[in-house]
């Protein structure tokens, strides 16, 4: 049943259902108009759909929610991050990529409210699966229960974060990988137990890419996501978002690529260390560079 | 002998009033002037039920809460306690500010709702804005850009004696943006203001609004700190 799951996770395509394909089809009608009536040229990134059909997560999350988060929404902020970057230096850049430049250490571009919710809208959809809830396997359970003291307690944490999230936001599970965040500092010991699980939230459109976090799974708390089946009980959503709709299995395949990624960049930088040693010691190639006028001399060595 | 058991008893008074002091007054949910229905078609009476039923009264509550919890930390000396709860003051008291101010800001049309503002203060409005569609505009425009929950208000700069139009983000009341701001008019453009009939389309939500705004409270809020003479 994994097998299947992580199928649709990776090519979401295939599971179109009629509505999402008649979506699907609309959008590249109108760019297909915008482009022979008057040359205009879009940017690429897509309308992503979510790996299931939208009326899958009935009756927790209902198929009208879907079609209008997902349907407007998500289109919305798709279309007009599209309009905002073309031709643009962000033009061209992977989705993940807008966002990073965009939010521009805070100072964010305009692009950046598009694109980090259009990022984290797709991250929110495959964070869920229909039939999902439960509980967590394998190295995420070991590590929930290492990095909460038990999964309860990180139910308790994410469900605390979600529910006083002021306004509108997400709540996140995240990766923190073991980097100081001080201008271009980089932590010189780094060590598997400074790499942990974390709870965060935060507001509006920001997510934890731009604080160099691994997410892994996330919760939306925009009003717009539970309005139509929840009211105002948002409590309630975030329960039954655990109980019934978290993808575990999605959750614990973004932990392995999470680790994996956090364990290259050590390697990355380990290598660039080195290089930069080698590159002072006595008889190497700085020296050459320095005897430059010397050529002569250099040559004999 | 009279006497001074009455100074007796006026000492005893004016101690037990400085403990008051420290008591807080439980606010309550303020009462609308119309019927949840009202309104229509312009703000459904299902919005306006939860809106005021639910949200706002989940404002006063926790507000109230926090008031506690904040007495019984000022009671303490208890500073981080206090620095704690400044949060759950803003976003619960202006909560509950902001909203209170809004259900006065609207009235069907039977009760003036859409009525054009008179007197000096729509005179004031011409003259800052131009006209009174250029001020709606301008609200509009700024109420559908904000990100995220906030409002949009038109407020008056009473040192100044100006009209402002201003945003303010979640529920940060309008004095946020400034000590001398008076909030005349707010719109709520918290998703809960209109989702369940707008949806997404926030501007057709604020289009349609205009029509039950009740410009004779916004007036009479305006006179007091601008009197004509």
């Amino acid at each position: 049943m994994s097998a299947s799951l992580l199928t649709c996770a990776f090519l979401p395509r295939q599971e179109l259902s009629e509505s999402t394909r008649s979506f699907v089809w609309n959008n590249k009608q109108k760019q297909f108009k915008r482009r022979s009536g008057q040359q205009v040229v879009t940017a690429k990134i897509e309308l992503k759909p979510p790996p299931y059909m939208l009326n899958a997560l009935e009756p927790h999350m209902s198929k009208e929610t879907l079609e209008y988060h997902w349907g407007r929404h998500q289109r919305g902020y798709v279309d007009n991050l599209n309009k905002q970057i073309v031709g643009t230096e962000l033009d061209g850049l992977t989705l993940e990529g807008v966002v990073l430049v965009s939010y521009n250490k805070g100072d964010i571009l305009p692009a950046f409210n598009n694109a980090a919710q259009t990022w984290n809208h797709e991250f929110f959809w495959e964070s869920m699966a229909p039939g999902g809830g439960g509980k967590p396997s394998g190295d995420l359970l070991k590590l929930i229960n290492r990095d909460f003291g038990s999964f309860d307690a990180f139910v308790e944490e994410f469900k605390l974060a979600a529910s006083s999230q002021f306004g509108s936001g997400w709540a996140w599970l995240a990766y923190k990988a073991n980097r100081l965040d001080v201008g271009n500092a980089v932590n010189p010991l780094p060590k598997e137990e400074d790499k942990k699980l974390v709870v965060v939230k935060s507001p509006n459109a920001v997510n934890p890419l731009v604080w160099d976090y691994f997410p892994i799974l996330t919760i939306d708390v925009w009003e717009h996501s539970y309005y139509i089946d929840y009211e105002n009980r948002r409590e309630e959503y975030i329960s039954t978002f655990l109980e019934k709709l978290v993808s575990w299995e999605t959750v614990s395949m973004r932990l392995e690529i999470a680790k994996s990624r956090s364990t290259e960049r050590d390697k990355e930088a380990e290598r660039k260390r080195r290089e930069e040693e080698e590159a002072n010691l006595p008889g190497g190639e700085a020296t050459e560079m320095y005897l430059e006028s010397e050529s002569e001399e250099s040559e004999a060595e | 002998m009279a006497f001074r058991t009455l100074v007796t008893k006026k000492s005893v008074r004016s101690s037990f009033g400085q403990i008051r002091a420290l008591q807080t007054t439980a606010f309550t949910l303020p009462d609308l002037d119309y019927d949840y229905g009202a309104l229509e078609p312009a703000i459904s009476g299902e919005i306006m039920k939860l809106h005021h039923q639910k949200h706002h009264q989940t404002y006063v509550t926790n507000y109230n809460k926090a008031l506690e919890q904040l007495d019984a930390a000022v009671s303490k000396s208890d500073s981080a306690s206090i620095a704690k709860l400044h949060s759950a003051l803003i976003f619960n008291g202006g909560g509950h500010i902001n909203h209170s101010i809004f259900w006065k800001n609207l009235a069907p049309a039977t009760k003036g709702g859409g009525e054009p503002p008179k007197g000096s203060f729509g005179g004031a409005i011409d003259s800052q804005f131009g006209t009174l569609e250029a001020l709606v505009q301008k609200m509009n425009a700024e109420g559908a850009a904000l990100q995220g929950s906030g409002w949009v208000w038109l407020g008056l700069d009473k040192e100044l004696k100006r009209l402002v139009v201003e945003t303010t983000a979640n529920q940060d009341p309008l004095v946020s943006n400034g000590a001398n701001l008076v909030p005349l008019l707010g719109i709520d453009v918290w998703e809960h203001a209109y989702y369940l009939q707008y949806k997404n389309v926030r501007p057709d939500y604020l289009k349609n609004i205009w029509k039950v705004i009740n410009w004779k409270f916004a007036g009479e809020v305006y006179e007091k700190e601008c009197p004509s003479t």
